[in-house]
């Protein structure tokens, strides 16, 4: 439902405020609910809050099942 | 775009297609329940519709704030911009809802009231500060995902004092929604809903965990996906469906683990909590009078509360005759079988929140899908 | 606009601190000394020396006569890339230039609000003529009217512009053939993101430029690359609205459909992700300095290489062709090989949150 992108935090800010990069495209938001984003972090960014972090080995992870082979029905328990 | 293009291969996208089309059983009927509105944008603008066997049907939910917000609290916002002359700010989703009296929010500014669209609550705030003579109202709308910031920003105005900045809380609640149509006589007695499986909220699971939704798996038999919004992701979790249902299970999965975790994001949801408390009842458009799924701000941040402050009261509003964005939230009926569909009811005139919103069934069929139900020619 | 000869006036315009005020459109000599200290000046060529109401202007014999006219509210008035001033001007020069004309002259009225600074009119008003020598195409007259503080948004302009177009030609928007190929000439949605990385509460940092340009030169290159010019049959930009609303535009008046490859429409990783950011559709984003080209199949290859060949044209590409379809569906193959429909713009795209 609601239009969240993940971008990289690319500088803090005082008072809870990062700076974040999506392709080339900077734009301040607020880190408030993602307290602990580290430059280098990617973060989901909704209405200006980031409001969730990219963890990068589940995105690895996720990807790797997308790439699996059907499973075959006596596989199946 | 790291995150995004890679969720976006179109390679990927036909192999877990074909694992979807290897998997299903020829002789059974799926049917899912895409509960929130970014996955219907995301299936109809990626034609992963097209992708799909014939024995799989995505069935839209009403998971979209603008389409569930009913006539008469988009009433009420215009009316404090008219009558009381606030500066009334609100995300650009709401700006053309088709409100009484043949107004909408977009209409009405075209009568003088000053209406803002913000990108964000803490424009509202901003211009609140930057405007202490005028009374500043920010028009709170959408689910789990966006309460937070509204949260914030209320925590911040009463941090900061500031006097002439309220909110409209109209935020909802996801769990309440979904229990609600599984309740709802179509799906429980009569059957004519058959649902077989929800594809579950990405973002709103970002801050609620994958947690709340176990109970829908025990309580009612029904597997949970926990999907991401890119059509890789979206391609997936109705395989992991598809997966269950051959398999009997009936469990909550999370496919969207790069970001959601069962618990979701406590810091916002403490910070929620805080701000806001349950609604006894609430009106959704489409759904009637629906318990414990909606906020309001807590007496403690009262000054801040908009309904309190001007002594607002709800009035229910009925929808035109022949909308049937009700039935069609309920997924009882598609955008085709409403008699307004595509003649007084379009994009440029929409009758129902259903048009209106970008993800709205009704607006999503007709800019996406309205040409499959005319058998088109090509050269 | 009557011009009377300098040297009347006490002394010349502050342009640093001034601002405009209603005596600057009274038609009295505040009046014409803001014409002959900034407009004239800046405008400067023989036809506006004349000094008349009305430029007599010299025509080329043969040809079709081609006029278009413009009004530009936009705000903000500087944008990344451009302003008011030059966008007036690349506007009714590219409407003239879709039917294929030579632009020859422009006319160019402005209604200021009282209060405007004058070192932002000067600004515009230089960007224009500037705009206007670059693209060859001469303000040759023009009005200034002023209007009460409130009345206005600092300034609005009209352009007006004439061109001749050679016998033979046809190029419009009934023209598309099915078989017919598609093409446009380079990246689109720079023109509206870069706009709306500047309204507020939208900000964002980008080095996005709005791709304004006079495209006529362009056209003149891809008409003479072709042995036949009748096998280009339609030219449009397309600016409000985007690529979408103007290929539905071009299908509706054509009465054909069309089918366009997602993979590849051409568009900037930046303006991409921007359009992510704001929940936009680069497909429906304004474009000020970009154009499409319908023409027969057996001349693309050759039209595409022209237009390539040319400053502006460089990163053209083929997005599609044209269908026989009694709906008039624009329709696109996405990146995964499904299949929608891209319809009009219906209303203004907003920024969403869902």
């Amino acid at each position: 439902m609601c239009l969240a992108i993940p971008a990289r935090v690319v500088e803090l800010l005082p008072a809870l405020r990062a700076v974040v990069d999506l392709a080339g495209v900077r734009k301040e938001v607020s880190i408030d609910l993602v307290d602990d984003a580290q430059v280098g972090d990617y973060v989901i960014i909704h209405v200006g809050y980031a409001i969730g972090k990219i963890d990068p080995e589940e995105a690895e992870r996720t990807l790797a099942l997308f790439a699996e082979l059907a499973q075959s029905e006596e596989a199946q328990p | 775009m790291k995150y995004i293009d890679e969720f976006r291969d179109g390679d990927g996208a036909r192999h877990i297609a074909a694992n979807i089309a290897a998997e299903v059983r020829p002789d059974m009927a799926y049917n899912f329940m895409e509960f929130c509105r970014g996955h219907t944008h995301a299936i109809s603008r990626y034609g992963i519709a097209d992708m799909l066997p014939a024995n799989v049907r995505m069935i839209h939910g009403p998971g979209c704030p603008v389409c569930v917000l009913p006539i008469g609290r988009v009433d009420l916002a215009i009316r404090l911009a008219l009558e009381q002359g606030v500066m009334l700010c609100t995300y650009g989703d709401t700006m053309r809802v088709p409100a009484s009296d043949s107004l909408s929010l977009i209409k009405a500014k075209a009568r003088g009231a000053d209406i803002r669209m913000v990108y964000s609550a803490s424009d509202a705030l901003k211009l609140a500060e930057q405007n202490p003579d005028r009374e500043v109202v920010f028009f709170a709308i959408g689910f789990e995902t966006t309460t937070p910031p509204t949260a914030l920003v209320i925590r911040d105005a009463a941090a900061r004092a500031v006097k002439n900045f309220s909110v409209l809380c109209c935020h909802v609640l996801t769990p309440s929604a979904i229990t609600h149509i599984l309740e709802s006589a179509e799906v429980r007695q009569l059957g004519t809903v058959p649902i077989d499986g929800f594809i579950g909220p990405a973002h709103v699971s970002i801050i609620i965990g994958s947690q709340p939704y176990e109970h829908f798996a025990e309580e009612y038999r029904k597997p949970v996906v926990i999907t991401g919004f890119e059509p890789l992701d979206v391609m997936q979790g109705i395989l992991m469906l598809v997966r269950q249902v051959n398999a009997g299970q009936a469990v909550v999965e999370n496919e969207f683990s790069r970001v959601v975790t069962r618990d979701g994001n406590l810091a916002a949801q403490n910070l929620v909590s805080q701000v806001f408390e349950l609604r006894e009842s609430f009106e959704w458009r489409g759904l009637g009078e629906v318990p414990y799924s909606a906020l309001k701000i807590r007496p403690a941040f009262a000054a801040w509360d908009a309904e309190r402050k001007f002594d607002l009261h709800y009035a229910s509003v009925p929808d035109h005759k022949q909308c049937e964005c009700g039935a069609i939230l309920r997924g009882v009926k598609r955008p085709q079988d409403c008699k307004l569909f595509g003649t007084v009811c379009t994009p440029e005139s929409p009758m129902g929140s259903c048009m209106v919103s970008n993800e709205g069934a009704c607006a999503a069929h007709y800019s996406y899908g309205r040409f499959r139900d005319i058998a088109v020619v090509a050269a | 606009m009557t011009m009377t000869t300098k040297k009347n006036y006490l002394r010349p315009i502050d342009f640093k601190h001034g601002r405009v005020d209603m005596t600057h459109g009274a038609g009295g000599r505040a009046a014409a000394q803001l014409v002959d200290e900034l407009f004239a000046r800046a405008f400067d060529n023989d036809y506006l020396r004349q000094g008349h109401d009305g430029a007599l202007l010299p025509f080329p014999t043969g040809g079709r006569l081609v006029m278009a006219t413009d009004g530009h509210v936009i705000a903000p008035l500087f944008f990344p890339g451009g302003d008011i001033g030059c966008l007036s001007v690349h506007g009714t020069v590219n409407d003239v230039a879709m039917s294929g004309a030579k632009p020859l002259y422009l006319a160019a009225s402005f209604i200021l609000e009282e209060g405007f600074a004058l070192a932002d009119l000067k600004r515009i008003v230089e960007s224009m003529a500037a705009a206007a020598r670059e693209a060859g195409v001469p303000i040759v007259t023009g009005d200034t009217k002023v209007v009460e503080k409130g009345k206005g948004d600092g300034v609005f302009i009209s352009t007006t512009g004439v061109g001749v177009a050679p016998d033979g030609l046809c190029i419009n928007g009934r023209q598309a053939r099915a078989g017919d190929v598609i093409l446009v000439s380079g990246t689109i949605g720079e023109h509206g993101v870069a706009v709306m990385s500047l309204r507020e509460s939208l900000e964002f940092e980008t080095a996005i430029e709005s791709d304004t340009a006079a495209l006529h030169t362009l056209v003149q290159t891809m008409l003479q690359a072709l042995p036949d010019p009748t096998t280009l049959h339609v030219l449009r930009d397309p600016t409000r609205g985007g690529l979408a609303t103007t290929l539905n535009e071009i299908a509706t008046q054509s009465k054909v459909g069309m089918t366009i490859e997602e993979a590849l429409i051409p568009v900037l990783p930046q303006v991409e992700a921007a359009c992510e950011l704001l929940g936009l559709d680069p497909l429906y984003v304004a474009n000020e300095g970009k154009l499409i080209a319908i023409c027969a199949p057996e001349v693309a290859d050759q039209l595409l290489a022209a237009m390539r060949a040319h400053p502006l044209g460089r990163g053209a590409q083929r997005i599609g062709t044209v269908t026989q379809d009694s709906h008039c569906f624009v329709q696109m193959h996405t990146r995964f090989g499904g299949r929608r429909v891209v319809d009009w713009l219906s209303g203004e795209q907003l920024p969403r949150i869902c």
